[in-house]
């Protein structure tokens, strides 16, 4: 069942997600041949309670951090570790959530390390291109199909792979609710969007073929074919004018 | 966070896989036959017999003249298939 936010439940997630623009900005900064991802980890868990906030991540199926740092291949879902330092040329994604009175924000952006390829800058900007014309139809009236299929058509006449295996998600009270969000689909099918729902729009798209494995840890999702993957994501809150991105980085946008 | 994907979205290609060596062609259903058998007539103008799959026949989807149809037919016989969907 999709479960329609008040205005009240919807500000908590707006705080939320102020949280996590804030740690994004850090990111940034931090994001530098060198690093490994358990340093960003700790920072950015660090400015989570700073805030009065709880990492949305930690402890959830049993996941141990509090962000998802996920290099190169490695698609979603990377556990951060001392060892896994950043390389000048890698691509790193950074999945953070935070939750402020029980209330859930869900937001990935994938980041180049120095100077990258330039397919790599490609994949980078076509991904987050297909969330932003995806976050563009999240308004009354339109179906879930037709920001799945936002996506798939952008990825694709781009050449690259739109992964089957993970879908965005409802947000709200809990970090997954209903509906599943996929990254592919058909027009004008699936649930009707009304003011009131909260989806968590996330694309993962690989250069190569969508097919991705899961490792040993049972968390990192891997491209199957060795190729780079990108994943950007947003909490988006359907409203009456439109889509609210409750994760966007307002300065950025102006 | 993503979510693990569950159940199987009616898009995806992946799900039901036609039978290895079947064609699957669609097409219009133009006369029904003594045990529940169908003539189809398929978009490329071929007019075949077809029985529904057992599947559908468990699940009583009723099969009448005018329907658009799903065939897949058996590479070995062309004038033989079987209907595996009923278009709404």
């Amino acid at each position: 069942m999709i479960e329609l936010k008040s205005p009240a439940q919807i500000a908590h997630m707006r705080e939320a997600g102020r949280i996590l623009v804030d740690a994004f900005r850090m990111c940034r900064d931090l994001v530098k041949p060198g690093v490994s991802t358990l340093e960003i980890d700790r920072e950015v868990e660090t400015l989570i309670r700073d805030r009065k906030a709880k990492p949305a991540f930690k402890g959830y199926r049993g996941f141990p951090a509090t962000i998802c740092a996920s290099i190169n291949e490695e698609v979603v879902h990377g556990i951060p570790a001392p060892r896994r330092r950043l390389r000048e040329g890698d691509i790193i994604g950074l999945d953070l959530g935070a939750i402020v009175e029980g209330y859930y924000a869900d937001a990935a952006v994938t980041l180049p390390v120095g100077e990258v390829t330039d397919e790599a800058r490609r994949l980078l900007d076509v991904t987050r291109e297909s969330l932003d014309r995806a976050i563009a139809e999240c308004r009354p009236g339109r179906r879930l199909g037709d920001v799945s299929v936002t996506v798939q058509r952008h990825v694709e006449a781009a050449g690259f792979g739109v992964v089957r295996a993970f879908v965005g998600h409802g947000i709200g009270r809990a970090l997954h609710e209903d509906p599943q969000v996929p990254n592919f689909g058909e027009p004008g099918r699936g649930p009707l969007l009304r003011p009131g729902m909260v989806l968590a729009l996330e694309p993962m798209v690989t250069m190569g073929h969508w097919e991705v494995r899961v490792l040993a840890d049972r968390w990192t999702a891997v491209t199957a074919d060795g190729s780079l993957a990108a994943h950007f994501e947003h909490t988006v809150a359907v409203t009456e004018q439109g889509p609210d991105v409750l994760t966007a980085d307002v300065r950025e946008a102006a | 966070m993503g979510r693990r994907r569950r159940g199987q979205f009616p898009e995806e290609p992946s799900g039901k896989k036609p039978k290895d060596d079947a064609i699957e062609v669609e097409g219009k259903v133009v006369e029904p036959l003594p045990n529940a058998m169908f003539r189809v007539e398929l978009d490329n103008g071929h007019r075949v017999l077809t029985h529904v799959s057992g599947k559908m026949r468990m699940h009583f989807i009723r099969i009448l003249p005018g329907d658009r149809v799903k065939v897949e037919l058996s590479a070995y016989d062309l004038t033989r298939g079987r209907i595996t969907y009923r278009f709404k």
